[in-house]
């Protein structure tokens, strides 16, 4: 007879990680599943000076300590586990992953978090890892005495391209509306740098180049002109979408796509709860996402002691 | 000195990956740091050490001078983005990938030239 998992966690973030700390401390049978890199987006942190009882840390380490802790109390967890089909009504729901293995749980935490948006235009898929990159800290230096463009206009951009002026020698922050949507101090800063210019009410339309990158196509969005410019590089921070575009139809999301819950992180369907980046809510911080996390869990033990 | 805090071994010097290529038929060397972009590639390779006993799975730090043999190989030239993924079949660097990668596009690379 195939295991029952008391709970199943989708996704191995800062929300999953801290429900399946929860879960497997309280002695519940926890299996989380995650299809990407352990700590979502937490590991894109390279500092984490805000988390509350911990000075300053990096945000692949404090995901290792989860990840850590989690397993030290029971947790099983398995990475690279691509779900293709999600079967949450009954009273047992269980999950098929694309290599063929199924997995039952009694409740199901959904925290699958979000992904970088990719701009979707020629030339992107090409240039990925020799000119266009989405971790100023991860690539940054690839781009000494270059010249690049980041495409964005939120914290993200800019608190990166100030980073990457380390770097490069001039960076052209690209992005399609005549304000950005970034902290009074981040515009500040990146204004205030020599090395930055900017190119508002704009897109990027192709990333040109033979072998490596050398040029983006980008048209002035009012009145439709297109200008190519050289370059050696792009960064590209245009922000995140939730990954949940496989819960259509399961489970109830807002416009944004957004799971739609209530204050115990319960969604529509009973046993199924949300937690972190993907559900409706304003505010997304690492504390944010494991306080989520802990409600979810605590949530689905109320309903694990319902059932019996 | 180990530099990553990852589960697979990590090569510390340019003579251990000198001696690890030299005696393994196949060998594949993560050469990254603790970033987002290289997270990932050490974690599927955690998985596929202990589904693919034939092929030795390492890590190396992409900041140590001793990855200097990595960090310039003509394979790697033009790679712009961390980690550097190579592929050694007896003795010879065969492929590398530059950035992430995810299980579905490593596997397709250990089964064309580890078979």
């Amino acid at each position: 007879m195939d295991e029952i998992y008391d709970v199943i966690i989708v996704g191995a973030g800062a929300a999953g990680l801290t429900a399946g700390i929860y879960s497997s401390r309280a002695k519940q049978k926890t299996l989380i599943l995650n299809e990407g890199a352990i700590g979502g987006q937490m590991v894109l942190t390279h500092e984490i000076a805000n988390y509350p009882g911990v000075e300053s840390t990096q945000g692949y380490s404090l995901s290792n300590t989860m990840k850590k802790q989690a397993k030290s109390f029971g947790a099983d967890i398995k990475s690279n586990a691509k779900i293709i089909a999600y079967h949450l009504e009954d009273t047992i729901k269980w999950v098929e992953l694309e290599d063929g293995r199924t997995f039952k749980g009694k409740s199901v935490i959904l925290a699958p978090g979000g992904r970088p948006r990719s701009l979707n235009i020629p030339g992107e898929d090409t240039f990925k890892g020799t000119g266009i990159s989405y971790c100023a800290t991860c690539d940054g230096e690839f781009f000494t005495n270059k010249e690049i463009v980041v495409v964005g206009g939120g914290n993200s951009a800019l608190e990166e391209a100030v980073s990457l002026t380390k770097f490069a020698t001039k960076i052209t922050i690209v992005h399609q509306f005549d304000h950005f949507q970034a902290f009074e101090h981040a515009i500040k800063e990146a204004k205030e740098n020599p090395k930055i210019e900017f190119v508002m009410e704009s897109e990027l339309r192709s990333f040109n180049g033979n072998g490596t990158l050398n040029s983006v196509d980008i048209e002035h969005l009012p009145t439709g002109k297109m200008t190519t410019k050289n370059i050696e590089g792009a960064f590209i921070f245009v922000g995140y979408s939730p990954n949940t575009h496989e819960f259509k139809n399961l489970i109830n999301l807002n416009e944004r796509n957004e799971f739609i819950v209530d204050s115990d992180l319960k969604t529509n369907i009973p046993g199924v709860f949300a937690a972190g980046d993907c559900i409706a809510k304003k505010y997304r911080q690492v504390t944010t996402a494991v306080a989520d996390g802990t409600i979810a869990s605590l949530s689905s033990s109320e309903y694990l002691r319902n059932l019996k | 000195m180990k530099r990553l805090q990852t589960e697979i071994h990590e090569i510390e010097t340019a003579s251990e990956l000198e001696k690890l290529v030299a005696e393994n038929e196949n060998v594949m060397v993560c050469c990254g740091r603790m970033g987002p972009m290289c997270i990932p590639v050490y974690d599927t390779m955690e998985e596929l050490e202990s589904e693919r006993s034939t092929i030795k799975f390492y890590s190396m730090a992409f900041d140590s001078p001793e990855a200097a043999p990595i960090r310039n190989a003509a394979m790697c030239k033009g790679f712009m983005g961390l980690p550097f993924t190579v592929y050694y079949k007896n003795g010879v660097m065969v492929q590398a990938t530059s950035s992430i990668q995810n299980r579905s596009q490593i596997t397709p690379i250990l089964d064309q030239h580890f078979k």
